[in-house]
C-alpha cells in the first residue's frame, strides 16, 4: 500500500483519486464547498453512527458540509419500524399463558407416548411424535427467535441506521431481557418505546421507561407494594439509569422504592396500571427533601441533579467517541444537555461537532459490537439473508443477542467485546461469510436443494424456508478469497480497487501487508480478516 | 504464501536435522509393536492427549452413493440411471459394495484392515442447508438444537490439560468450528500465516503498541492467540520430510503440512484438513471422479507416510460432510442435497471393514436414504475409544460404532 514510512497520510490519500471508483457510483452528490468532508471523515461519521458504511454511502456523504451531514443524521426520524412485526405481538398475557400451558401439556403427552424417541431413529411412531413436538415448538422460544430476527432484519434493512444505533443504545441503557420478562409482546413494545424517543427527550423517555411493562417485570417493579417494597428498580434507577454509584444513599433507595409502590400491570392487558391500594402514601425523605412522594416526583427530583446529564454524556461518549471520556468535555456537553432540558438532538449535535469526535486520533479507537460487526458486514457485502436465525446464532457466539443483555448493566462493551475466545469466533464467522459470499447468498439458494421437479414446491424445514433454485450452479469451496473478479460482491463493493476497498473497510491502516494488485474478492477477504476491521 | 513457506522451510531443514535416532525410535516394527502393546484399548482414566484425530471435511456434501457403491443392488443402477457407476468399474470390497474406481488407492489400506467404512451416517430430521447442516455436524447438535461450541471442544471441556500445551488443534482448512469453544485453542493456519507475515513485516522487533487503545487491545488478544502459532512455526522448522512425496493439488498440500506437523511431534489432539467442490448439482461424473481421486491418493499417501514415520498408531483419520446426495440424479446429470452417507475412518488402530448398515435403496424417505448410524454415535465412539473421554453429545444411549478396538 502507499503508506510511506509506515505513516498513514489520510488527508493526501483522500484528496487524491482514491475514491474515484466509489464516487463514480454516486456522481450526483458532490457540491464543492469549503467545509466539505473528505472520504475518511465521512467514513468515520457513518461508521460511528450506523453499521459499517458501504463505499457508495461514503461517496454519497463525502463532499457534504460536515455540519450539514450531522443535521442530516439528526433530521426527523421515522418512529415506526419498517419490518412487519411477528404476528403474536398483540396477544394478551392470559392468552400467552394459555399457549405456554398448552405446549407443556403437549410435551407431557409426547413424553408419555414415547420413552426415547431417539433410540429408534427409523421407527415410525416416535418419528411422528417428535414431528408433532417440533411443530408445536415452545412458544416462549419461538417468540424469542422471531423477535430477535425481527430486530436484526430491521437493522439490516433500515434506511436510518443511526436511529437503530440509538434504539440499541437505549436498550443497553434501560436494560430489560426477554430471559426474565418472558412475555415477548412487552419486549416488542419496549423496543417501540425506544424508537419513539430515540432522538427525543431523555426525561420523557425515563418517565415512560419507569412505567414500561417490560421494565416493571424485569426489575420487579410490579412486585413493589406498600409495606413490602421491592428495591430492585429503585436501586438500578439511581445506580445505572441516572446518577451512578456514590451519588445517592441507601436511604434514598429505600425512599424511592416506597414512592414507586403500586406501579404495576393490568393482569388482563399487561399495560401499566397504578394500583392505588398498594401505594405507600407515607412520608418519604429523598435527597434531603421530605414529602408524600410518588414515583413521578422522585423522577423529577433525580432529573434536577446535574450528575444525570454527565452520566448520559459519558455513556454516549463511550458509544460514539472513545473508551475514555474527557472530563472537561463531559462537563461542557452535560451543560448543553441540561440547557436543552434533556433534548437529545442538541446534545448529539454538540457531541458530533465537538473536537474529540472529529479528532483523527479517535478514528478506529472503538471496537465494533457484535451487532455492528455482523449487521455491518452483511450490509457491506450486500448478502441477502432470508433467514436471520443464522445471524442471531453468530451474535450469540460472540456475546450479544438482541433482547437478551447479560444483566441489568447491559453489555460491558469496549475492550470486553474482544477476548481470545470471542476474537477466534469473530474470525471464524468472518471466514464463514467470506466462504459463503461467492458460493451463494447466506441462507439463500445454496441452503436448500432446488425443489424436486413435480413435487410440492416450498416447504419449511428446520426453520429455514426453501428458496428459488439458484440461477447458476454455485461452486462450493470457492471462496471470496479465490474467486477473482467473479466474486459475488454486493453492488456496494463492485468495481473498486484495493485502495478504495481498504479505505472503505478499515478505519486504521491495514495491520496485515496488503498488496495493491489483488482481485476485489481477495482484497475484501483480506480486509475483513485484518485486525483493523474489528474497529470502528 | 506462507503455507508454502512452512513447507519449504521444513523441507529444507528437515534432512539436516532429522537424527538417525529419531528415525530408529519410531520407525522399526519392534518399536511399533511396543507402542501398540503400551496402549490398552479404550482404557478409562486419563484422557489420551497423545492421540490425534485428523478430520477431513468434504465440503459441499459428497455423493456417498457413488463413493461406496451398493453395486449388487439392482436398484442402484436403476435409480441412478446416467450417473450409475457401471458394475465392472466398481472396485469391489465384498459381494455387495465397492469403491468408486477413483478410490482405487484405498484398496491398500482396506486390505491391510486399516480402513473402516461407516455406512449410512446421518441424523433425524436432516437439514439440507449446507451451512446449517455442517454446523449441526461441527457442534454435534440435534437438528432442532442450536449449539455454538464445536464437538471436539465439548469433548475436552473441563479435562485437565497436560502442562506446557499452548494450543490444541491445527486447522489447515478455514472452518475451525469443530475445535472452537471455551478452553480450546485452535490454530487456524490462514490466520497464523497472516499473523506471522505481520510479525515479519514489522521486522520481528518490539514495535511499541499503537497509541490507539482499541487497536492495541485487539492486537494484544490476537498476539495471545497467535503466540502459539509462532511456536508451531518454530517446531516446524526442524520437522523431517515425509518419505513419500505428495501431489501438487491443494488437498495433498494440506495433507503434506499435516504430515509434517505430526512428524514434528507437535502436541495437538486434532488436525483438520478439507477438500471443497463436492456440491455436484450438474454434470457430476467427471468432477466427482477427480475429487475422489484426490481423496484416495491423498489419504493413501498420508497412510504410507505415517507408517514410514512410525506414527500410524497415533492417528485416526475421519472424513465427514454436511450430508449425502439425493438417490436419483436431477435433469442436469448432477445430484441435489440428500441425507445419509458413508464415511471413511483410517488408522493403525482402526478395525477395518464395513460398519453400520447400508441404507436400503428399497426404503427411501421422500427419495432420500434413511440413516442407519447417528453421526453423534460416531463422535461418541471417537471420544470414548480414541481419547478416553466420556462425552455422548446429548445421546442418551449412544451406540458405539465398532471401528476402534
Amino acid at each position: 500500500m502507499g503508506s510511506p514510512a509506515g505513516t498513514f497520510v489520510r488527508r493526501s490519500l483522500l484528496r487524491g483519486a482514491a475514491f474515484a471508483g466509489a464516487a463514480a457510483l454516486m456522481p450526483a452528490v458532490r457540491p464543492a464547498r469549503a467545509a466539505a468532508m473528505g472520504a475518511q471523515e465521512a467514513r468515520h461519521l457513518l461508521s460511528r453512527t450506523g453499521f459499517g458504511p458501504t463505499p457508495a454511502e461514503i461517496a454519497a456523504w463525502q463532499g457534504l458540509d460536515y455540519g450539514a451531514a450531522v443535521e442530516r443524521l439528526l433530521a426527523t426520524w421515522r418512529a415506526e419500524p419498517q419490518t412487519p412485526p411477528p404476528d403474536w405481538v398483540d396477544i394478551t398475557p392470559p392468552q400467552f399463558r394459555q399457549e405456554v400451558k398448552r405446549h407443556k401439556e403437549m410435551l407431557a403427552e409426547v413424553r408419555a407416548g414415547s420413552d426415547a424417541p431417539e433410540a429408534r431413529p427409523n421407527g415410525k411412531k416416535p418419528a411422528r411424535l417428535e414431528r408433532r413436538e417440533l411443530a408445536n415448538a415452545n412458544p416462549v422460544r419461538e417468540q424469542a427467535r422471531e423477535l430477535e430476527n425481527w430486530w436484526v432484519e430491521e437493522m439490516l434493512e433500515t434506511d436510518q441506521p443511526f436511529v437503530e444505533r440509538m434504539v440499541l443504545f437505549w436498550h443497553n441503557h434501560f436494560t430489560s431481557s426477554l430471559q426474565k420478562v418472558h412475555y415477548a409482546p412487552a419486549m416488542y413494545r419496549q423496543n417501540l418505546l425506544f424508537r419513539r424517543h430515540a432522538l427525543g427527550n431523555f426525561a420523557t423517555l425515563l418517565r415512560e421507561v419507569a412505567k414500561d411493562p417490560a421494565m416493571l417485570t424485569y426489575l420487579d417493579g410490579r412486585q413493589n407494594r406498600a409495606g413490602r417494597p421491592n428495591e430492585n428498580f429503585a436501586r438500578e434507577l439511581l445506580e445505572l439509569f441516572t446518577l451512578g454509584e456514590g451519588h445517592y444513599s441507601e436511604a434514598d433507595i429505600k425512599a424511592a422504592a416506597r414512592a414507586f409502590t403500586g406501579w404495576g400491570l393490568d393482569p388482563e392487558t399487561g399495560a401499566f396500571r397504578l394500583h392505588r391500594r398498594q401505594h405507600d402514601n407515607g412520608e418519604k425523605t429523598f435527597f434531603g427533601r421530605t414529602g408524600n412522594f410518588g414515583g413521578d416526583e422522585i423522577l423529577s427530583l433525580i432529573l434536577e441533579k446535574p450528575r444525570v446529564a454527565e452520566l448520559i454524556v459519558e455513556k454516549l461518549w463511550r458509544e460514539f467517541v472513545s473508551f475514555q471520556p474527557d472530563a472537561g468535555e463531559v462537563k461542557r456537553l452535560a451543560a448543553v444537555f441540561r440547557a436543552a432540558r434533556y433534548e437529545m438532538k442538541p446534545l448529539l449535535r454538540a457531541l458530533f461537532l465537538g473536537p474529540a469526535f472529529r479528532d483523527p486520533a479517535n478514528r478506529g479507537a472503538l471496537i465494533k459490537s457484535p451487532v455492528e460487526l455482523i449487521v455491518g458486514t452483511v450490509r457491506l457485502l450486500g448478502l441477502p439473508v432470508p433467514e436471520k436465525t443464522r445471524l442471531v446464532r453468530a451474535l450469540r457466539a460472540i456475546g450479544q443477542v438482541p433482547f437478551a443483555p447479560p444483566n441489568v448493566k447491559g453489555w460491558a462493551g469496549g475492550e470486553a467485546w474482544i477476548t481470545t475466545n470471542t476474537l477466534l469466533m469473530r474470525q471464524q464467522i468472518l471466514r464463514r461469510i467470506i466462504e459463503a459470499t461467492n458460493v451463494a447468498p447466506m441462507g439463500g439458494p445454496m441452503q436448500m436443494a432446488p425443489p424436486r421437479p413435480g413435487r410440492r414446491a416450498p416447504m419449511a424445514e428446520g426453520g429455514e424456508t426453501m428458496m428459488e433454485p439458484p440461477e447458476t450452479t454455485p461452486v462450493e469451496g470457492r471462496s471470496l478469497r479465490g474467486a477473482g473478479s467473479s466474486a459475488r460482491l454486493g453492488p456496494a463493493l463492485a468495481g473498486l480497487d484495493t485502495q478504495a476497498l481498504q479505505q472503505a473497510l478499515l478505519p486504521v491502516p491495514p495491520q496485515l501487508p496488503l498488496e495493491s494488485n489483488l482481485s476485489a474478492g481477495e482484497a475484501v477477504a483480506r480486509l475483513l480478516l485484518d485486525p483493523g476491521y474489528q474497529l470502528k | 504464501m506462507l503455507r508454502r513457506d512452512f513447507l519449504q522451510v521444513s523441507a529444507g531443514l528437515s534432512i539436516a536435522l532429522a537424527t538417525p535416532q529419531a528415525l530408529a525410535q519410531t520407525g522399526t516394527p519392534a518399536a511399533k509393536a511396543a507402542r501398540k502393546a503400551a496402549q490398552p484399548a479404550a482404557a478409562g482414566g486419563a484422557a489420551r492427549w497423545d492421540r490425534i484425530l485428523v478430520l477431513v471435511e468434504l465440503k459441499g456434501a459428497n455423493d456417498g452413493l457413488n463413493t461406496v457403491i451398493p453395486f449388487a443392488d439392482p436398484l442402484y443402477a436403476k435409480l441412478r440411471g446416467p450417473i450409475a457407476i457401471p458394475r465392472e468399474r466398481v472396485v469391489q470390497l465384498d459381494q455387495r459394495v465397492g469403491l468408486h474406481p477413483a478410490l482405487k488407492d484405498l484398496v491398500e489400506p482396506w486390505k491391510a484392515r486399516d480402513l473402516a467404512i461407516v455406512q449410512g451416517i446421518g441424523y433425524p430430521y436432516p437439514n439440507r442447508s449446507h451451512f446449517r447442516s455442517i454446523e449441526i455436524w461441527d457442534t454435534a447438535s440435534a437438528a432442532s438444537q442450536t449449539l455454538t461450541e464445536g464437538w471436539i471442544a465439548q469433548a475436552f471441556e473441563g479435562v485437565s490439560r497436560p502442562a506446557g500445551r499452548r494450543f490444541d488443534a491445527v486447522v489447515i482448512d478455514t472452518n475451525a468450528l469443530p475445535a472452537t469453544g471455551a478452553g480450546m485453542l485452535p490454530i487456524v493456519m490462514q490466520d497464523a500465516e497472516s499473523f506471522i507475515r505481520q510479525a515479519r513485516a514489522m521486522g520481528e522487533g518490539n514495535r511499541p503498541p499503537p497509541a490507539n487503545p482499541a487497536l492495541a487491545h485487539v492486537l494484544k488478544v490476537r498476539a495471545e492467540i497467535h503466540q502459539a502459532s509462532l511456536e508451531l512455526a518454530e517446531r516446524m522448522r526442524g520437522a523431517p520430510d515425509p518419505a513419500h512425496a505428495y501431489g501438487t493439488d491443494g488437498f495433498s498440500r494440506q495433507l503434506a503440512l499435516a504430515t509434517r506437523i505430526l512428524m514434528a511431534k507437535v502436541p495437538v489432539v486434532a488436525i483438520k484438513v478439507a477438500l471443497g467442490g463436492f456440491d455436484t448439482h450438474a454434470r457430476q461424473m467427471e468432477p466427482h471422479e477427480r475429487l475422489l481421486g484426490m481423496v484416495g491418493e491423498g489419504l493413501a499417501q498420508f497412510r504410507r507416510n505415517l507408517r514410514a514415520a512410525g506414527l500410524w498408531n497415533d492417528v485416526l483419520v475421519m472424513t465427514y460432510s454436511e450430508f449425502g446426495r439425493r438417490v436419483q440424479p436431477n435433469a442436469s446429470g448432477g445430484t441435489d442435497h440428500g441425507t445419509a452417507a458413508p464415511h471413511f475412518v483410517m488408522g493403525g488402530q482402526v478395525k477395518g471393514g464395513l460398519h453400520g448398515a447400508y441404507p436400503p435403496l428399497s426404503d427411501l424417505q421422500d427419495g432420500d436414504l434413511r440413516h442407519t448410524v447417528d453421526f453423534r454415535d460416531v463422535f461418541a465412539t471417537v471420544a470414548r475409544r480414541w481419547w478416553a473421554l466420556d462425552h455422548t453429545f446429548g445421546r442418551r444411549n449412544p451406540v458405539m460404532v465398532d471401528f476402534l478396538a
